[in-house]
This record gives C-alpha cells, structure tokens and sequence, in this order.
C-alpha cells in the first residue's frame, strides 16, 4: 500500500488588505469587516521556535489514531503531562508513544507492542509532545 | 545589562537536535565542498580533532574514533539559529543577531536575580529547541563577551556566568590575554605586547587617554566597557552589507576556462539574489580566480568590472564576470578558487536614477521578482541561469549532508511507532 503524504505545494500565506480595488465607483460593503482568512498554521502551531513537524512511521500507535505516513506537530515548549502523546529518545531511537506517568511507562497504542518501562530520569528522554496529528485521506499520486 | 547568548558549537549541536543517538559523542561538521572542520562537539574536541584543519588530513583520526562526520547543512543551521533568536525575544524585548549562532539581549532596568535568569534562558533554549548555549552576563557588551567566554571554560559555572561587580570581572581579566578581548585581533594584541600590555587585566588598567593617542578611539572605548561602563549599544537593526561577496573552493580543481564561466555565473547569480534582498543595486563588481598557494606554480589575479548602470539583474552581472573571467585566465593552471564580490552598492531607495543614461528595466525587475518567488516557492536553484549549467562535478560536494529537517517536507525526521 503506498503511504499517503500530506506535503503542501505552497507556504505562502495571503494577508488581504482591501476586498476591493481603490478605483472610482461604489465600494464593497464588506470592505469594513476583512479579516485575515483562518490559518491552519495557527490553528496547529502556538509556539512556531519550538515547534517541529515529523513522519510518523509503523503501526504502534494505531489505537490512538496515529498511522503510519501521518505528520506529527511537536511542541517543545510544553511540560509532558499524563497521558500526553510523546516523542521520546529512547537509546538514541525517536519514537512516539503515550506518557503514563502514573504507571511510569510508555504505552503503545496497539496490544502487538508491550509498553517500555521508564527508568529514574525519565524527563530527559522526552522530546516534545506531540500535540496534533495529520492525515492525509486521499492518496496522491 | 547585557547577555551575550552563544550557541556551543552550533552546527555540530544542530547535527545532533534530530540525532538523539549521537547526543553526546564526537560529531565535526565540514566547510562548503567538505574541505576542513569547521565545527566539532565538546566530545570530538576532547579527542583533539584540531579545528579549521583539511579533512583528508585528520580523516584517519576522524575513522579511529568513529566521530560522526556532516558536511555543512547550512539550511539546517539557518532555520535553528532563527527559532533560537524567536525564543530568546522572550527574554528581553531588544535583541541584537550577532552572528547565526550569537545574540546579545538587554537586560537594562529588569530587576532580576540574573544569574538565575541566566540559567532559565540555558534551560529554555534546551528544552524548546534542543541547542545547548552559554550565556554570559555583564555591565558591558565587550564583558558579556568575556563572561560568556567564562561560561565555556569555567566548569563550575555550569553554562553561565554573570560578571556583576568589578572584583569578579577584574578576576577573569587577570586570566586571558588581551587577544581574548572582542575587537582585539593579534595584530593589536602584538602592538600591545610590545607596550608590556599582555593580560587583557592590563589593558584595562591602562590610560585610556594614552590608549586613544596610541591607538584609536575604538580601543579607547573597549578598554571603557572592561571596566564596565557600556560604549557600545545594541544594534538590533543589522546593517546592511557594504559588500557580497560570493566565493567558493572546487571540489575538482578544474583546469580549463568553462567551469570557472559556470561557476562565477552561479556566484554572481547568488550574489544578486542577496543584494536584491536588502533592496541594493550594484555599480561595480570585482572578479577573482587562483589556484591553489601551495602548489608551485601560484597563478592569482582579479579584476574590477564597471557596469553599464546601477543593476540587480542576475543575467546582467553573471555576463560581465564572466567577461572577467575572460580577461584574467591563463590556460596551465589548476585553479583552486574563483569568487565574485559586488563591492560599489547603492540602495534602491537612495537610487536616482540618469534620464541621459541607460537604466534597469521594469521588465528586468519583474523578471528577476519572479525568479526569486519562483526560487522561494521551490527550492533554491529550482530555477538558474543557463550560464552557470547543472552541476557537472564542479558545484559543491557535499558527502556526507543530513536532511533540511525542518525546511523540506521531504526531509522530516520520520519517527518510529
């Protein structure tokens, strides 16, 4: 099966200034009430220096609904909390998993994959939250 | 108050932001055409990896030590050094970028303790961008220098080091020469050797008045900021550049005319792109070419080029170095090196215009507004000029690159599930 990729042609983004043009003639009543259209970007991204995108890669966290080619947005400006899904370092390997810090483990969100144990200093494995994730629902060519 | 926040080895430390697996072992970065070191990690400095030292020559060492190697990946570096900028401007509302991986804060009127926010801005930047930095504190710029020096070298400060009383900075003074001392090259350094100044401690003990008859004002003023009176304030508007200049070595030293055509059509196509950028026009070009010094045979020469008129189009300047480069080569050599610099520039703003004398097209200028959106849209080099030719060997080698990770879809970092 070929993995669907969400990669966008284009990162411009437009900021309108007027909806019409300056020209003699009847202005368009809207004109008072532009604002700038919804940008996803922000709607993802609330801290742009601390945010990285990623690939997710294999089945484990299926059942959190994270699949295999999905793009991760990964905030590292965020303290992880219970039950966050995470990307952690572990022996050197990124991986991304959920945070239980009750049970101190990372979990997998599929029962084919047993959770791995976190150890004393287990904030330092932890890379950043992974705070949304994309797919993409039509396959591109 | 300033903080002078410097990354510690900055294009090795990116190398390893996306890289857990080589935290905390020896990694070099290699110059464009993976010619020397240019930058190497705590762990390869401790094997003794000299700095700035050819390649081929230390590989050996390099595979004995199983030091991981990068050439240059300037993208990368690029966009980190950017988010460490973005978030440092939380920490003081002016900043100045000193350097892609130096940045000076002001601190005035915050009443903090500083040492301790010193350490949140280490830490900060660690935790959100993963680039580890020193951060010196100090009543002066040329201090924060010094202190950020300290930060490095003095183990127990742990990253940081605030230079906030006379007593401390008069410590570390006594410590270094003065060609430890920013603005103080060696040359200086020799002249005031010769005057029994050694220790940059002496030098800011002497006579600033006698320093300026000897010297220059701008030594005067930096024997001022050792003694933490601040001179120099924050330039956060960085100036644009009087010159671009646009060089680089041959991975293949080429030995006959049409790669040097090619390759100051792509310098001079580069260099047009950056003087568009800061809004500049050009007048006059330089042009140089030679081989390599350590060879017998040392063939160097250049020559400076006027333009019909004041111009930034691409086509316009790669002709006419490529006219140069005509004039000045000789056929028999090797040639190591060929560079174009942009060096009588004009702002487009300040840009009047002759009406007895040719001018830049509108056309030119749409024509080359579109190249650089094109290039912008897609990828540097998405579209060139035909002049400078697809790369046959000769633009830049580059073995061993890591992925743009955080400026190309493509070239995300994937993570295992």
């Amino acid at each position: 099966m070929k993995t669907p990729l969400l990669i966008p042609t284009t990162t411009d983004r437009c900021i309108p200034l007027f909806g019409s043009t300056v020209r003699a003639g009847f202005p368009s009543p809207a004109d008072d009430f532009v604002e700038r259209p919804l940008d996803i970007h922000d709607y993802l991204v609330k801290h742009p220096a601390a945010t990285f995108f990623a690939r997710a890669e294999g089945d484990s966290m299926t059942g959190f609904g994270i699949f295999s080619g999905d793009l991760l947005v990964v905030d590292r400006a965020l303290q992880p909390q219970h039950g966050d899904v995470v990307i952690a370092a572990i022996d050197g390997e990124l991986t991304c998993k959920v945070l239980d810090l009750n049970e101190r483990l990372l979990r997998a969100g599929n029962l084919r994959y047993p959770p791995i144990e976190l150890h004393d200093n287990a904030e330092l494995i932890i890379e950043g939250v992974v705070v949304h994730s994309v797919r993409h629902h039509r396959c591109l060519r | 108050m300033f903080a002078l926040v410097d990354c510690n080895s900055c294009y090795a430390s990116c190398e390893q932001i996306f890289r857990p697996d080589l935290r905390n072992k020896p990694v070099v970065v290699l110059s464009n055409n993976d010619g020397c070191v240019i930058a190497r990690s705590k762990e390869a400095k401790a094997l003794g990896v000299p700095d700035l030292q050819a390649y081929f020559k230390i590989r050996p060492l390099l595979e004995r030590h199983k030091v991981s190697v990068f050439s240059g990946n300037f993208r990368l570096y690029g966009d980190i050094s950017r988010r460490v900028m973005d978030s440092l401007r939380h920490f003081s509302p002016n900043i100045e970028i000193y350097s892609i991986d130096e940045m000076f804060l002001d601190l005035a009127g915050m009443d903090l303790p500083l040492q301790q926010y010193g350490l949140t801005i280490k830490r900060a930047i660690w935790q959100q961008i993963r680039m580890p930095v020193s951060v010196g504190l100090a009543p002066s710029k040329t201090l924060a220098k010094l202190a950020n020096y300290g930060a490095k070298n003095i183990p127990s400060c742990e990253g940081v080091c605030l230079l906030d009383s006379p007593r401390k900075w008069q410590w570390l003074l006594r410590q270094v020469p003065t060609t430890r001392i920013w603005g103080i090259g060696s040359r200086l350094g020799q002249k005031l050797a010769r005057m029994g100044i050694h220790s940059a401690g002496e030098l800011a003990d002497s006579n600033p008045e006698m320093i300026r008859r000897r010297f220059n004002v701008c030594v005067e003023r930096t024997v001022a900021e050792l003694n933490g009176i601040s001179c120099l304030a924050l330039e956060e508007v960085p100036p644009d550049k009087k010159q671009i200049y646009c060089t680089r070595s041959f991975g293949r030293k080429p030995t006959t005319m049409e790669p040097l055509l090619k390759a100051v059509s792509l310098y001079a196509s580069n260099a047009a792109e950056k003087l568009r950028r800061q809004q500049h026009l050009v007048r006059t070009i330089q042009v140089f070419i030679h081989t390599s010094p350590h060879q017998s045979g040392y063939y160097s020469n250049s020559t400076v080029v006027q333009l019909p008129f004041e111009t930034d189009d691409s086509r316009l300047i790669a002709a006419h170095a490529r006219q140069a480069v005509r004039a000045i080569y000789r056929p028999g050599h090797a040639y190591l090196k060929a560079g174009v610099g942009l060096i009588e520039l004009v702002s487009r703003r300040h840009h009047q215009a002759d009406i007895f004398q040719n001018h830049q097209s509108v056309h030119t200028d749409t024509l080359m507004q579109t190249l650089d959106a094109i290039n912008r849209r897609y990828g540097r080099g998405a579209a060139f000029l035909a002049s400078a030719g697809r790369g046959q060997g000769w633009p830049m080698r580059q073995q061993y690159c890591s992925p743009a990770y955080t400026t190309r879809w493509h070239d995300l970092p994937v993570i295992r599930t």
